[in-house]
């Protein structure tokens, strides 16, 4: 029953992923790097951003050090959805959660924080979502470096389905007015920051401007009243 | 590279990704928070997702300008609306896939 739940909750995941885990491979795989090691980079590290940054500068020529230090700032921003997990997730065994962290990526977050939120959901279900998306990522990315090169691209729109997949856990969340104005404010501000300084931080810098304002926002509102 | 060089390179990565993912987690779950900490945990999802939509709907990713207009973002409209609408993740992720493959064909 909770793997059934947690599929039907972890598809749209799985079928973003594939497209993108199939490009991931091809890339690698036309930087020299086996399908083993792509395996190996899919299962230790399980960041699709960090992994596309860290094939471009193996292709470049970079340093190891300097790889894994690009790793840990592109991966900072998993701080934020782990704390907001926290709040559903208390009380819940150390040891479940060191596995459960091991699976935290922008899409599981986006699902199970959503369907914490409604309610009807539980940390092994959330886990379910984690190591499906896990499994997908690891075989597209395999396959990718496989016969990656054969697959048509952008067949079906697929590379618009994590898109799609946002638009709808985004309206999900906007359950009143206060989340509605932080939704926009961290949508203006995260443009601004995307367009002036480089790099990742606009994910972190954006959201926490964003949250912060509207809990300001709404204490102002609730010390009115 | 050897296989001791790429296991190197990876459990660095590995490492430096599953520890901020895992230390909030461990440690806040087992504490009682406080209420401000809460309410704004409470506006970091909704931020988190505007703030990882909205530029790859308004910025070139290639030039990071801002960008109007994009297919992204004109196939986000009517997807919005059948999202605020029918409320269905599957449907939704569809009519974005469908929508977005016309536009490929015509834009």
């Amino acid at each position: 029953m909770r793997i059934k739940e947690g599929a039907a909750a972890a598809w749209p995941i799985c079928l973003g992923y594939f497209p993108i885990g199939l490009a991931l491979g091809v890339l690698a795989q036309k930087a020299g790097l086996p399908w083993w090691a792509v395996a190996m980079m899919s299962t230790l590290v399980f960041a699709g951003s960090a992994q596309f940054i860290c094939v471009a500068m193996l292709v470049a020529g970079a340093a190891i050090p300097a790889i894994i230090l690009t790793t840990f700032f592109v991966n900072l921003r998993h701080t934020l959805m782990s704390s907001a997990l926290a709040v559903y997730l208390s009380g819940v065994s150390r040891k479940f959660l060191a596995l459960y962290s091991y699976g935290i990526t922008d899409e599981s977050f986006a699902v199970n924080i959503t369907r914490f939120r409604d309610g009807n959901w539980d940390h092994w279900r959330a886990l379910v979502v984690n190591h499906l998306a896990n499994a997908v990522w690891i075989l597209a990315t395999v396959t990718g470096t496989l016969v990656g090169q054969f697959v048509p691209q952008g067949a079906f729109g697929i590379d618009y389905a994590l898109t799609g997949m946002f638009i709808c856990l985004l309206v999900f969340q906007l359950q009143g007015r206060i989340y509605i104005v932080t939704g926009l404010l961290a949508a203006a501000i995260s443009v601004a920051w995307y367009q002036l300084i480089p790099g990742d931080s606009y994910i972190v810098g954006a959201s926490m401007s964003a949250a912060t304002c509207g809990y300001f926002l709404k204490r102002r509102q609730r010390v009115r009243k | 590279m050897t296989f001791i060089d790429y296991f190197f390179l990876f459990s660095g990565m590995g490492l430096v990704t599953y520890v901020p993912r895992a230390l909030p987690l461990l440690y806040l779950a087992h504490k009682q928070l406080p209420r401000w900490l809460v309410d704004w945990l409470d506006l970091i999802p909704v931020a988190i997702l505007s703030a990882l939509l909205a530029p790859s709907l308004f910025s070139d990713s290639a030039t990071r300008s801002l960008q109007l207009g994009k297919p992204e973002f004109l196939v986000a409209i009517p997807t919005l609306i059948f999202a605020l609408k029918t409320r269905s993740l599957g449907g939704t992720v569809l009519i974005g896939m469908l929508l977005y493959w016309l536009a490929g064909m015509f834009i």
